[in-house]
């Protein structure tokens, strides 16, 4: 697979939008036939070259907005490209997301069937992989009730089975392995894995850190549309981490920041710098005031690990937490549960109304010590699995 | 192996037929939705196909035959005007399905690539079930009234598929047209309805003002009913330059349905 040159751009209105109706689009006409609409141009993809050579399992990594999903819609032909060229060797199928295609009416069966024709399978290729699709997705029994009797969990799998079983030479995903239940998402793995190895090109866009480096064995790190880096999982890993570290530098520069402004937060800290994985996190969020602004706003701090995943919501409004515009406020907020593992935890800090005021992403940072906090000691991965501790115990009833 | 290219799109770009036949099971699939959802949904499916058009071409019989009191070319006017229902159910039909198709595949669109021209064109298939089974009654009632239309019966099925294309030429331009202007859909149904009072459908040209029969030979529509009026009521054969015009314009309005549908294609995903 070989890409030169790939650009998208895409066109945003300043002056409205661009006219969504007919008349509206005569009346325009009509006021001005010479001038062309004002609009900005955006870039999503801007200049990416590169190979992906014959069988690898490729990972597309990269902040929200880097053109990551813009990317796999260019490559499966979703949208048209603007500039540059795409050559593909063999067919592209997609996974983007499972179950579009599906309709609620039509039976189990029938939606296999129209779901492998969407996705590019042939009548023969869907009957030949038919019974494995039923037998992985486990819904034999469902096969002739209608889809929408279906639990969501059924629903889920079905489709995902049909688009595993996809042939095609080049397999495109993004983000669709977080389905069903862990037991149904270890053999999703397993069978995407089993594509890459046989000597499939895999394409996988994916927020998952450890996904991307259990399934690929390459990397493309976008940032903001361009082509950042490419080579091996690790790297473009690094960079994707450290690409918090600089982020959250320039955010510190309120005038940068998302939201409409009307009230910032200037200042956040942590308690402390350096935590037990089960004391308690203090962060103290200083608010500015706004006289002009009239009734009270709320404030809500995410929590994220080091790979960018929110681990916990702290929304003041579900606490009764509302506060003044008119004064300045400094706001403590004490998180007690869930126990965090050992790591580097970034901190994003939104003040709201009815809209965000100010949405201040990467605020704080702070790191947790590589203690125990259970009783016992065990080897490494008898923590390793999940995103979080809790506070438990066994007993014997 | 195939290779695929993919480039930025040009100005006008023709449909990719050999694309097309490759996802031909797309077609065939979209087409047995519809038959199945429509025929299982609705228990009376096949009622429901029936007695639409028998009760139009009732009222139109009472309206047009009995209170205004106009001719229908010496024909029963309940069969005159359910042969004209018959025609015009085809053709309307066929532009209805397809105009909204592509809004409502918004989220497959988005999803998922496959030629998105099937997505107007999978309406015909359901259309054209209905219309053998509404042309089953209509053959019952050309028994029943002993009407024998003769040879011309058997080019029935070439006029039938030509107005559908007719149809489905509209339709196509309409559907890709709506993804960008949304108010088609509020104006396209008012304008099939003054389009299906100006062609006659439930009355016959020959009752039309001397000085506004040129009017109506500029109709396409009227032509077709012709054809189908000759084809299945034996009334007289319309003009040889009847039979050329249906022809043309048939294809030439589906071809330039496809262009438009095409230009308007490479934007789809980014304005649905």
């Amino acid at each position: 697979m070989r890409v030169a040159g790939l650009g998208k751009t895409y066109r945003i209105g300043l002056s409205g939008d661009r006219p969504t109706t007919a008349v509206e689009a005569a009346l325009r006409w009509a006021r001005n036939p010479v001038r062309r609409g004002s609009h900005e141009l955006f870039d999503a993809l801007d200049d990416l070259t590169f190979d992906i050579p014959w069988g690898e399992a490729t990972g597309i990594i990269g902040r929200n907005g880097a053109g990551k999903s813009t990317l796999l819609k260019v490559l499966t032909r979703i949208t048209a490209p603007t500039r540059g060229r795409i050559e593909l060797n063999g067919r592209i199928g997609s996974l983007l997301e499972v179950g579009t295609g599906f309709h609620p009416e039509l039976t189990g069966r029938e939606n296999i069937y129209l779901n492998g024709a969407l996705l590019g399978m042939t009548r023969g290729e869907i009957r030949r992989h038919f019974d494995e699709i039923v037998d992985f997705s486990g819904v034999a029994q469902f096969l002739d009730t209608p889809v929408k009797r279906y639990s969501s969990g059924m629903y889920v799998r079905l489709a995902f089975s049909v688009a595993a079983h996809l042939e095609t030479e080049i397999l495109a995903i993004d983000e669709v392995l977080a389905v069903g239940d862990a037991e149904f998402q270890a053999k999703s793995l397993a069978k995407m894995r089993d594509v890459a190895k046989d000597g499939r090109t895999v394409l996988f866009v994916s927020h998952q850190v450890q996904t991307v480096t259990a399934l690929c064995t390459s990397a493309i790190y976008l940032d903001k549309g361009r082509l950042a880096y490419e080579g091996d999982v690790a790297g473009a890993l690094d960079l994707y981490r450290r690409s918090f570290e600089k982020f959250a530098l320039e955010q510190r520069d309120a005038g940068t920041r998302p939201g409409s402004g009307e009230l910032r937060a200037i200042d956040v800290e942590i308690g402390e710098d350096q935590l037990e994985p089960d004391g308690e996190k203090t962060i103290l969020v200083r608010v500015g005031a706004n006289p002009k602004l009239i009734g009270s706003y709320f404030v809500s701090c995410h929590i994220n690990d080091v790979n960018g995943s929110v681990l916990v919501q702290c929304d003041s409004r579900v606490v009764g937490g509302w506060y003044d515009a008119a004064t300045e406020h400094t706001i403590r907020l004490t998180v007690r549960t869930p126990w965090l593992k050992p790591g580097r935890y970034t901190v994003d800090v939104f003040v709201c109304k009815t809209g965000v005021l100010d949405a201040w992403e990467g605020a704080a940072g702070f790191e947790v010590l590589p203690h125990n906090p259970y009783p016992e000691l065990a080897g490494d991965e008898a923590l390793t699995k999940g995103l979080v501790l809790a506070d438990f115990d066994y007993k014997e009833d | 192996m195939v290779q695929t290219v993919i480039t930025p799109p040009g100005r006008f770009s023709a449909p990719n037929l050999r694309e097309m036949w490759n996802a031909r099971e797309v077609l065939y699939r979209f087409g047995m939705r519809d038959i199945v959802l429509r025929y299982r949904q609705t228990a009376v499916g096949v009622v429901w196909v029936l007695l639409q058009p028998l009760v139009s071409a009732g009222i139109f019989s009472i309206v047009f035959g009995q209170v205004a009191g106009l001719s229908s070319d010496g024909k029963p006017y309940f069969i005159f005007s359910f042969v004209g229902m018959l025609a015009w159910n085809l053709f309307s039909q066929v532009l209805n399905r397809s105009a909204g198709s592509m809004v409502g595949s918004q989220a497959l669109i988005s999803k998922v690539y496959f030629p998105r021209i099937l997505v107007p064109l999978s309406g015909i298939l359901s259309v054209f079930v209905d219309f053998v089974i509404a042309l089953g009654l209509c053959i019952v009632l050309l028994f029943v009234y002993g009407i024998n239309p003769g040879w011309p019966v058997l080019l029935l099925p070439l006029w039938a598929v030509l107005i559908a294309l007719l149809g489905a030429g509209l339709g196509l331009a309409a559907s890709a047209i709506m993804v960008r202007y949304r108010d088609v859909a509020y104006v396209l149904p008012w304008l099939v309805q003054t389009l299906m009072f100006a062609s006659p459908v439930a009355y016959s040209v020959s009752d039309v003002p001397s000085n506004l029969t040129t009017l109506f030979n500029l109709n396409p529509l009227a032509w077709f009913l012709d054809l189908f009026r000759w084809s299945l009521l034996g009334t007289p054969a319309p003009e040889p330059w009847k039979f050329v015009g249906a022809v043309v314009v048939s294809l030439v309005v589906l071809t330039w349905g496809m262009f438009v549908f095409q230009k308007f294609e490479r934007e789809f995903a980014d304005v649905i």
